[in-house]
């Protein structure tokens, strides 16, 4: 394999990673481990232990002010002023034509402290979006990227896990998110995550990131903790139907096509690409993210073109291998009448192999 | 079942091992390694005739699909059949159990031109630098 050129950006747990054995690809710029000991079996250790994922290359934008909320209102679909301090919740930020400028997690730090954590490859697009809407408000945007690292703990095991660090973190209810002193250090921890399991995400400064990252995965030792690589984030979020931005969501495909309408509240007031959104919603979608499951062995892969009555309808936004159902599933932009259970075919290596649609998430964790 | 010492390389990794009637076709350990966990294979149909270089299987992990090239050209005879139900053999067992397909070689000269076990080595050795 040919080295990574030298330009791609490294997260300050790559030494750390490459000790765990991690092996390193290109991912949007940034060099960062696929997989450590196996894809299969990091995904199966989050689907029934504990896995540890650096994710370090996502963005942190502190938003802070008297008009915080106002402004956040104005740049997500998500109704904002629904949560409290203490809490976080998932969101898209619309543009004019009514795409997705990005999907978030905002996190209610304070009354009129907020994070929010957005994905690798838009820190600078949607830092520049806030910087333009912003002006309109009494509010300071802070991107503070450069200065955060950010690690995934998630498994049922999680809470087991992170309470050898942070006890009263280990606490929180799910999309709760909490302030705190880590090794002395000002830090975030929410409980949240990107696999479908129960977890927390942990935003740190960048100075206690290797010392998190070991101690967790020393304590998680007992609790079948394994490091983990892209290669099972992606396995896993497919998994659970979680949508991966630039694949399955961009600026040209809307929250309500992606699936995701319960996202979008209408009746929150102004918001940008509202008008385009209702629309949409009165009108009918022409397109809609579909599920789909191959109905022999194989991959699907993004790209993949769907036929359907002999005439491809479209081309996969995500595929893979489900290691946890043992076969191939994916999702696709097709007409919103293509009911549940339609046989389909999708075209892999100039063979038309046999498909089914069917409903996203294909996994759902049983929770305690 | 063929040592790696006793087979044939290709420079894409492919092992043949021209013990018997017809000869075992795999990938090398170092190709198992860098494809990770493999989850699909999909062998040739015996009777099809291949040409040395043509892609003729397909291993896939989960990340990605490769190509698997005919060594030497011939018709293919067999399929590893047990690939279906676990194609994790190709990582467990790349020379054993893991093996792709035979083929009969249409011109046994054809495995001189590939390299040794020896050679092979020094090619993984050159290609890490």
């Amino acid at each position: 394999m040919s080295s990574p050129a030298a330009a791609l950006r490294r997260t300050c747990l790559y030494n750390a990673q490459q000790g765990c054995g991690g092996r390193f690809v290109d991912f949007h710029g940034w060099e960062l481990p696929v997989q450590f000991s196996s894809i299969l079996r990091e995904h199966q250790a989050v689907r029934t232990a504990c896995g540890l994922f650096d994710v370090s290359h996502m963005g942190q934008v502190f938003v802070e002010g008297r008009q915080a909320l106002e402004f956040l209102q104005h740049v997500n679909a998500n109704d904002i002023g629904k949560i409290k301090p203490g809490k976080a919740i998932y969101s898209h930020l619309p543009n004019e034509r009514g795409g997705v400028v990005d999907d978030v997690i905002v996190s209610c730090l304070a009354p009129g402290r907020y994070l929010v954590v957005v994905n690798g490859a838009t820190v600078e697009k949607d830092s520049a979006w806030f910087e333009r809407h912003a002006k309109a408000f009494d509010v300071r945007v802070d991107n503070k990227s450069e200065e955060f690292a950010m690690l995934a703990l998630q498994g049922p095991n999680a809470a087991r896990v992170l309470s050898q660090i942070a006890p009263n973190a280990a606490e929180l209810p799910r999309f709760g998110a909490l302030e705190l002193d880590l090794y002395g250090q000002h830090s975030v921890i929410t409980r949240t995550g990107y696999t479908g399991e129960d977890g927390f995400e942990l935003i740190i400064p960048s100075v206690i990131a290797v010392r998190a990252w070991q101690d967790l995965l020393m304590q998680g030792q007992s609790f079948g903790i394994l490091p983990c690589g892209l290669g099972a984030r992606d396995t896993l979020r497919l998994e659970a139907g979680l949508l991966l931005y630039g694949q399955d969501i961009d600026d040209d495909h809307s929250t309500l096509e992606s699936g995701y309408g319960w996202v979008v509240k209408f009746e929150k007031g102004d918001f940008i690409g509202k008008d385009v959104l209702l629309r949409q919603k009165k009108e009918g979608l022409k397109r809609k993210l579909t599920g789909l499951k191959l109905l022999e062995r194989g991959v699907l892969r993004p790209g993949a073109p769907v036929i359907i009555d002999a005439k491809e309808a479209g081309t996969l936004a995500s595929g893979t291998f489900s290691p946890t159902l043992q076969f191939g599933i994916g999702v696709c932009y097709l007409p919103p009448d293509i009911a549940v259970g339609r046989r389909v075919a999708v075209e892999l290596h100039g063979r038309k192999i046999p498909a089914e649609i069917c409903a996203v998430p294909f996994y759902k964790a049983k929770r305690a | 079942m063929p040592t790696p010492e006793s087979c044939r390389f290709t420079k894409s990794h492919e092992w043949i091992s021209p013990a018997g009637p017809s000869a075992t076709v795999g990938v090398s350990d170092h190709a198992q390694h860098e494809m990770t966990d493999v989850v699909f294979v999909e062998t040739p149909k015996p009777g099809r005739k291949v040409k040395a270089g043509e892609a003729c299987a397909v291993v896939e992990s989960v990340k990605a699909a490769f190509d698997i090239y005919a060594p030497v050209s011939g018709e293919v005879v067999e399929g590893n059949a047990a690939l279906a139900q676990d194609p994790s053999l190709v990582n467990q067992s790349p020379h054993d159990k893991g093996w792709l397909f035979r083929l009969k070689p249409a011109d046994p000269k054809e495995l001189e031109g590939l390299m040794n076990h020896a050679q092979y080595e020094e090619f993984l050795k050159a290609a890490a630098k």
